[in-house]
């Protein structure tokens, strides 16, 4: 399966990215990408719990594609939901089911955001993102 | 200038996480522990484990000897009269939970148990949730600017409806010594019981109950240097008469029946199970540890590191504290950045802190926050481990401003 072309595009700088303060910045520049929620999608139902800081999580199917829009007050939540977003950009249900996300982290070298410990939030995000995707 | 910690070499493990280029700041949480400790445990387990309070055997009277010997090595380090006042539990939150379903008898619809706005979720839910099963209301006395217990009012809200006072020594996010003297000398004029939350409060300095004058203190082994999965409850012997036996099982009974049983008194009646025999005899290696130590030296070093804590928080521009901490830890927020990046970027550069709401949602709530980060000390740290702390903080404010 090839990669979707912006999650290309991520992948090449996060594989040549040296070090922990590259790998921040370039967070911090990818979150900047998302698209902003409106002041109704910030709605509790839409809000992930288990996150530090507020995360929201938007799904949409068009035509069985899914899109998805995610916001959070932090940066470095924002630029893990840019790069899980890209990935995961107007697949089917069953290709996302069948996504191995963690692996995508780990290709990005990210994969300690997503250690049990980590209270960013990306693995309650990750969680949320596979139920609504179950559930339609 | 360089400030050493001489106990540093105790620990083992500083050095281990030196090697993983982890600079451990988070003490408040749990403890870092000491190679006499380490010792104590290897000793139990490899010369024999054996339950305690039921064997006959060699090993289990052994086992049975080491155990109690830990109540009195804790009765001692409280000044307790007696160490059957010392219950062993499993932490300072499940000591807590014992109170609130061992007092509930106690308690008619209407009665009012006061606790303070700092509470830890350990001290808040448990008396919150036996509110709601008995109809009572739950008092929550206000603290004053500087992040103490507001005296003015507390003494007003705590009356005779008061069954009873529960309140912290000292604040794990706001680092202050709270008021205790004239507030549970005001709640027992009135009547109530008066419960102390002593798990930040133990590890700084030696504290006498008996001149405390509570009826219950608690704290934790795991954050006084000690293992993990034991707590202790202090009571005063007539105060611990008017619990109702909580847990039911082995050890607790006096003698049992298909339908009917009669309990101990404490403590073993309020020790159901096998307890955590190594846990408890390590905690006794750790008093044995902090009573070897040159108090005052301890204090010294400690409060020299806070002040240097603090001066290098208050140097850099943008940055809140909370309250005004006095020792062992401070928490803090930077303008216009979230706590949840500063905390990705120190964690990025090994620096062990603690972000977020730190089990007292209500208390950073009310002070309009959603997090902080917390720096706190151990007698392990050094000047060394602040300054990585500090050229981290910058590094991080850098890159996020
Ligand atoms: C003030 C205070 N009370 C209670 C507790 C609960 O301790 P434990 O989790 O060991 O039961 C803590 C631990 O963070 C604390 O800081």
């Amino acid at each position: 399966m090839s990669l979707p072309m912006a999650a290309q595009e991520a992948l090449n700088v996060f594989e040549q990215a040296a070090g922990w303060e590259q790998r921040a910045r370039l967070l911090m520049q990818w979150g900047e990408r998302l698209a902003p929620l409106s002041e109704e999608e910030k709605s509790e139902s839409n809000r992930v719990h288990g996150c530090e800081s507020q995360v929201w999580l938007v799904a949409e199917q068009q035509d069985g594609q899914w899109r998805f829009k995610g916001a959070s007050d932090a940066r470095i939540i924002r630029g893990l939901l840019a790069l899980l977003l890209v990935r995961i950009e107007g697949l089917s249900s069953a290709e996302l089911a069948q996504l191995d996300l963690p692996a995508w982290f780990n290709q990005l070298g990210l994969g300690r955001q997503l250690s049990p410990s980590r209270s960013n939030g990306l693995n309650a995000v990750l969680q949320r993102m596979s139920q609504l995707a179950a559930g339609a | 200038m360089f400030q050493p910690s001489p106990w540093r070499a105790d620990f083992p493990a500083i050095d281990a996480l030196q090697r993983q280029h982890q600079t451990y700041l988070d003490s408040a949480a749990t403890t870092q522990k000491p190679q006499i400790l380490l010792d104590a445990l290897s000793h139990y387990y490899g010369h024999g484990a054996a339950n305690v309070h039921r064997a006959q055997h060699l090993p289990g009277a052994l086992a049975t000897q080491a155990f109690e010997r830990s109540r009195e090595k804790v009765a001692g380090w409280l000044n307790a009269v007696d160490s059957q006042q010392i219950v062993f539990t499993h932490g300072a939150t499940s000591a807590l939970n014992l109170l609130a379903y061992g007092l509930e008898p106690l308690f008619e619809a209407g009665d009012e148990i006061a606790i303070s706005a700092l509470e830890h979720h350990a001290n808040l839910l448990p008396w919150q949730q036996l509110a709601q099963r008995r109809g009572l209301k739950l008092v929550v006395l206000p603290l004053d600017s500087r992040g103490l217990i507001d005296l003015n009012i507390a003494l007003q809200l705590i009356g005779p409806r008061t069954r009873v006072l529960a309140v912290s020594q000292l604040s794990n996010v706001l680092g202050a010594w709270q008021p205790l003297e004239p507030l549970l000398a005001h709640a027992q004029a009135q009547g109530a019981l008066t419960v102390v939350d002593g798990a930040q409060g133990v590890v700084h300095g030696r504290h006498d109950v008996r001149q405390l004058g509570c009826d219950f203190y608690v704290f934790s082994s795991h954050k006084l240097y000690g293992p993990d999965g034991v707590g202790v409850l202090y009571g005063r012997s007539e105060a611990l008469a008017r619990l109702r036996h909580w847990q039911f099982g082995g050890e607790m009974v006096q003698i049992a029946d298909y339908h009917s049983a009669s309990f101990r008194p404490a403590p073993l009646g309020f020790e159901a199970g096998t307890p955590p025999i190594a846990s408890v005899i390590g905690l006794g290696a750790s008093l044995d540890y902090l009573a070897g130590l040159d108090a005052h030296a301890v204090a010294e070093h400690e409060a020299g590191l806070h002040r240097h804590l603090l001066r290098g928080l208050n140097d850099r521009e943008g940055i809140r504290l909370l309250g005004q901490p006095q020792l062992a830890l401070a928490s803090f927020v930077v303008d216009g950045v979230h706590n949840a990046d500063l905390a990705h970027m120190l964690t990025e550069q090994g620096i062990a802190v603690r972000a977020g709401h730190h089990c007292a949602m209500p208390l950073l709530k009310s002070l309009g926050l959603d997090g902080a980060i917390r720096v706190s000390l151990g007698l392990y740290n050094d000047s060394d481990d602040l300054q990585r702390f500090f050229e981290a903080l910058d590094q991080a404010l850098e890159l996020l401003r």
